[in-house]
Formats: structure tokens, sequence, C-alpha cells
């Protein structure tokens, strides 16, 4: 017994020990809303986390909680991360807003950053990626690749980011063929992979012959492969899931961004930003052109380089709404507000908005 | 047309045959008056263990045998707490369901994003190749032809054997089927380590067939579903096919609407499976005789042998 005691009191001394030295060494938090074993969305953000570690070293400690609800839980989450001394800590899911911002009050010498939501604080930024740039090309892709010229695409919730995505998608693939059809598939759910394969088959059973998703999982590309059709990965290049059937997939690359942050708070260059970066910042980047020829390539790297370069704006108005009005000035890419709270569906997609 | 037709029964097929696995184990256990709540995490842990093993090993079949293995043992756990220690089942099942998902989240961490090996689809020359019957009734993979081996064996050894009388009977009487000099407690060991087998199999079903591959919570559910299932089927084995093809057949039917463009929101199809359930679930309780005469007397009831 009294063994066990001293052993305790010896490793509660070695571990104040360590927190004492770890003391000089700035503490980096993250809070996610999925598994980091999610192969997408959160697994991406957990990638970003490693690369501060790694680009950083010894000058950063970082620490993460994952699953964490949105809600309460997360608002006790944040503020856990906080008394412990985090000096900057990242909250990645949209309905970790109003939780951040209630945190962020209370503890002014902590930095914050929310990603994805629209509220600042003179310690909170906000941060978020165009993935729209990166969905316009994969319009261009499929049009270009697709034999029946219709794309079936699998979505989750109808909230302005995945709206938007389909608007780019279409738009790029209207670039190409006027003509271009989409089905579109509502799985009500981030993450099912096996409502997201049952989509699948559904939609290549119908004629759909290339596959475009906003949900998590590979399930979708994996049937694909599995039929001998076509599709693109999500947030993660998943090509190690279907070497014969991906054309690319839409990534997100927080790294750049990261390591940046945390190396201003270290350089105490800190400040309070609003941050939506896109292929230009590394944000958004597709993973490398496969399984098409070399002249569709040719034209998706063109693309991807006219957007990088500011030439090609994927919502360059006037752009003409599924019943027939009109958003945009001519010649002017839509602004930054109006995308954000997109609701509508643009000309060319046969399929009816859920409210 | 006949393309689409194959597609989408192809798709009921697979959408159905996890749910028809895990609930005809639970209704197993459930016969023999236990309730373990725990389907979702041995479904959870079957999945990531058929994963692991089937990874390893480069052979599916030997995933398969994983998931069954696994399942079966997580449920010896519940079997432990609840049959030997007296813990109360639904607080136990609920704990082993998060339990299971939480162990599989672990185990399988070195396994995301990694493909996986997958159960081929039967192919026999000349049968699998006649046009839409072809694949749909010799062209499936092997855990589909097990999972309706299954309900038929339990069918028979429920209502046909004398085994399937003293697993009723404990369910339904435990003192009298003490009384008789059976033992409860071995037989209800047995009939949860089945029903744990089979979860596992579903499990294994989700990671290797349907869509092979390991994420966390790729179960989404379906154990809760498979639950819902053993009610909705009056404890019936059959019935359970007809619950789970039900089911798949109404959540596919959902995107196909979709998919044509027809104007009925998604959030109503996507609902419309466990509304029909329910549905379903309330006209077959109308029928009181027969709701009576299948409901497991002892269902939960701890046995605690007085000798």
């Amino acid at each position: 017994m009294k063994k066990w005691m001293a052993m305790a009191v010896a490793l509660a001394l070695g571990a104040s020990a360590g927190a004492a030295q770890a003391a000089d060494k700035l503490k980096a938090c993250w809070i996610y809303v999925g598994p980091v074993g999610d192969f997408g969305y959160s697994y991406q953000h957990d990638q970003g986390r490693k690369a501060v570690e790694k680009a950083l070293g010894d000058k950063v400690e970082t620490a993460f909680l994952e699953n964490v609800a949105e809600g309460p839980d997360a608002e006790r989450a944040i503020e856990r991360f906080a008394r412990e001394g985090c000096k900057i800590i990242f909250t990645t899911s949209f309905g970790f807003m109003d939780p951040t911002i209630k945190v962020a009050a209370k503890y002014p010498d902590v930095k914050f950053e929310h990603a994805t939501g629209y509220k600042k604080a003179d310690n909170v930024s906000i941060y978020n990626a165009r993935f729209y740039e990166g969905r316009y090309v994969m319009g261009q892709i499929a049009a270009k690749m697709s034999k029946t010229g219709t794309a079936g695409y699998i979505v989750s919730f109808p909230i302005p980011e995945v709206v938007m995505g389909i608007n780019a998608f279409m738009l790029g693939a209207q670039s190409v063929n006027p003509d271009f059809k989409v089905k579109i598939i509502w799985v009500n759910s981030w993450y099912d992979p096996g409502k997201e394969a049952d989509a699948a088959k559904v939609l290549l059973g119908q004629g759909a012959d290339i596959l475009v998703q906003h949900t998590d999982s590979t399930a979708a590309l994996q049937v694909a492969e599995e039929q001998g059709k076509l599709g693109f990965g999500q947030s993660s290049d998943m090509i190690k899931f279907a070497p014969k059937a991906q054309l690319s997939a839409n990534t997100d690359d927080w790294d750049p961004y990261y390591v940046a942050r945390v190396q201003a708070v270290l350089d105490g260059t800190w400040k309070s930003e609003d941050t939506w970066g896109g292929m230009k910042d590394g944000m958004v980047v597709l993973a490398p052109f496969t399984n098409m020829p070399d002249d569709v390539k040719k034209m998706a790297e063109d693309s991807v380089a006219k957007i990088k370069s500011g030439e090609l704006q994927p919502f360059m108005g006037p752009i003409t709404k599924q019943d027939g009005t009109v958003v945009g000035e001519a010649g002017k890419p839509l602004p930054d507000g109006e995308l954000l709270g997109m609701n509508y569906y643009i000309k060319g997609v046969d399929d009816k908005l859920p409210q | 047309m006949n393309d689409q037709l194959l597609s989408v029964i192809l798709t009921i097929i697979t959408a159905a045959t996890p749910l028809l696995l895990a609930a005809i184990g639970e209704l197993v256990v459930e016969r023999s008056g236990v309730l373990n709540l725990g389907v979702e995490g041995m479904m959870a842990v079957g999945a990531v263990s058929g994963f692991g093993a089937a990874l390893m090993t480069g052979n599916p079949y030997v995933g398969v045998l994983a998931a069954l293995v696994a399942g079966a043992a997580l449920s010896l756990l519940f079997g432990f707490l609840t049959l030997t220690m007296v813990s109360n089942q639904v607080a136990t099942g609920l704990a082993l369901a998060l339990l299971g998902l939480g162990i599989s989240g672990l185990m399988g961490e070195s396994f995301v994003g990694q493909p996986g090996v997958h159960l081929e689809r039967l192919h026999i020359p000349g049968l699998s190749e006649i046009p839409i019957l072809g694949p749909i009734l010799f062209g499936q993979d092997f855990l589909v032809y097990l999972s309706l081996a299954i309900i038929a064996l339990v069918s028979f050894v429920l209502f046909r054997t004398k085994a399937g009388l003293i697993i009723r009977a404990v369910g339904d009487s435990h003192q009298s089927a003490h009384a008789l000099g059976y033992s409860v407690i071995g037989v209800r060991y047995l009939c949860v380590m089945f029903g744990g087998a089979c979860s596992g199999l579903a499990g294994g079903y989700l990671s290797l067939a349907y869509t092979p591959q390991w994420v966390e919570n790729m179960t989404a559910g379906r154990g809760w579903i498979a639950l819902a299932l053993v009610v909705f089927s009056s404890w019936l084995p059959w019935r359970i096919l007809a619950g789970a093809y039900l089911f798949g057949t109404i959540t596919v039917m959902g995107f196909s609407l979709q998919a044509y463009g027809i104007g009925i929101p998604s959030q109503l199809l996507s609902s419309l499976p466990y509304v029909v359930t329910i549905l379903v679930l309330v006209l077959i309780s109308r029928n009181r005789a027969l709701m009576r005469a299948n409901t497991p007397a002892c269902l939960g009831q701890p046995f605690v042998p007085d000798r």
C-alpha cells in the first residue's frame, strides 16, 4: 500500500514538473465535431494540427477534443481548454460559433479561431475555405468525361455551403456542355456510409455515370469503382479507395493556415481576422487529376491556374436562377455575402431545393 | 428499365442484410427473456474486427469469422454482467452500445483511410448471367445467403425442435423452466452469444461487403433499427425478413424518387422508412392475442435461482 502511495506521489510530482516545463511552450488546441478517424472533414483539420506540430516543433504543444457535440457541451469543452492554458483554440465547426464567442469574452488573453462561422470579436478570428472553386473545375471535368451527360450528386443538408457547391459544379459543367444534367439525392446526413452507397447505386442505375458528393465518406466512390464508373473524392484524397474511378478530389488543406496562425501568436502579431481562402491561398487543393485523357487534364489545370490568378471567377454575374430571375451585375463576381447566403439553384438544375 | 429495376433490387438486398442479421440475433436473445440493447456497439466492434482481420490476412472470410467472434465476445461481457452479476439489462445494454462504439474507434485508429478487402459476390457461370433473376438469385455475396439461412434455421429451431421449446420456456417463465431442471442462465448465455455473433456478422457485412472500409460510427444507427425490427416482427423470425426488406425498400425507393426529380421533400422521404415501420408496428400490435402469444413474458426480468 505504502509503495503504491509513494508511486502515486512520484507520478503526481512528475506530472506537475512536466507541466512546468511545458509552460514555456505555446499550447494550441483544437475542437472537432466528428471523430478524427472519419477520413474526411475532422480528419483534415487534425492533419493541420499535426502539421503545426511538425513545422513548429518544440515551440508548441497541441491538444484536441474530438466528437464534441454542437451546443452546451461545446461551451464546456472550449472553456476547459481555455482554463488549461491553451493560448490559441481552433473551433472547427459551424455550430461552435456562439459557444466560442461566449467563452472568448471570458478569456480575453486567449486567441480563438472559429471555422465556417460569421461572428468575430477582438480575440476571435473566423476562417473558411472557398470549396466552390474546386467544384467548378470538377463540373468542367465531369461534363468532358461523362458519356451520358448526367452526373449524380449526393448531398447532406440544404445549407448555403452545399447549395453553393451544386451551383458552382453546374456552372462549370455548363461552361463545357450547356445541356449537362445533374441528378441530386439528399441523404440528410453528413456521414452514413451505407446510405451514401445506396444513393450512389440508385444514381448510377438511373443513368448518371459520374458521382459527386458533399457527404464525408468514401462509400460513393467505392461504388463507382466497383461499377466501372467515375467520381470525385471529398475532403480527403480518396484515390486509394478508387484507383480507377477517382478523377480528382476537392480537399481541404488547413496546414498552411494553422501554421501561420500559431506562428503569429508566437511572434505576437496575431490579429482578429476574417479569412476566406481559396485555391490561391492553398486552402482548397484539387487532388491530382487521374483517369482522364491529357486534353481534359490540361483544361482542368488551366482552370485551376486561372482561378488562382483571379482571371476565372466561378460565380461571375449575371447568373440566372432556376426560376428565371437574374442575380449579380454583368462582368462582376457575386459578392461574398450573396454566396454565403445562397438558397437557390441556378438554371439547369433539375431538382427542387428542400426548404 | 430492366437495368434500373435490377440495380434497385440489388441495392435493397444490401441495405436489408445487415438489419436482418442483427435483428434475427436479437430475436433469439429476446426469446430467451433477455433484452440486450447493445446491438449497435456489438455491430461496431464486429465491423472493425472483420475489417482488421481481413486486411491483415487478405482474406475476407477470415474477416467474417473475426467479426462473428468479436461480436460474441462482447456479448459474453454483457452476459456476465446481466446474467451472473444480475445487473440491470437496460442500463447494461445501453452502456454496451456506447462501449462498443468507443472500443471500435480505438481499435480502428490505424485502419482509417485504408482500402479494405472486398467480400466478392458469387459468380456461377451460366446461372448468374440469366437476366434479372441471375444476379439476384445467384450473384450475391455469401453473407446474404447466410442471413436467409439463419432466418430459416432460427424459425425451425424455435418452433420445431425441443431446443426451441426450451428457449421459449426460459423466456416465458424462467421459474417453471428452472423447476423443470433446465439451466435458465446457461440457455440465456448461449442465446446472448448467438445474438452477439449475429450482430458481429452484421457489422462485418458493413465493413466487408456493403461499404468495404472502416470509419468510426459507420454503423450509423443500424443497431437501433434492428432492435425496433424485433418488436415489429412480434418476435416471429419470418417477419424479421419482411421488416428488414420493407425498411430497405422504402429507403432505396425514397432515393429513387428523389433522383427522378419528383418533387417530394427529401426530409419526408428520409423519414418514411421509420414512419412506415411504426405504422406497421401499430397495426400488428392491434392483434392482441397474437402479441400476447409471442411476447416473451420474462423479457428483461433478471433471474436468480433460489437454489
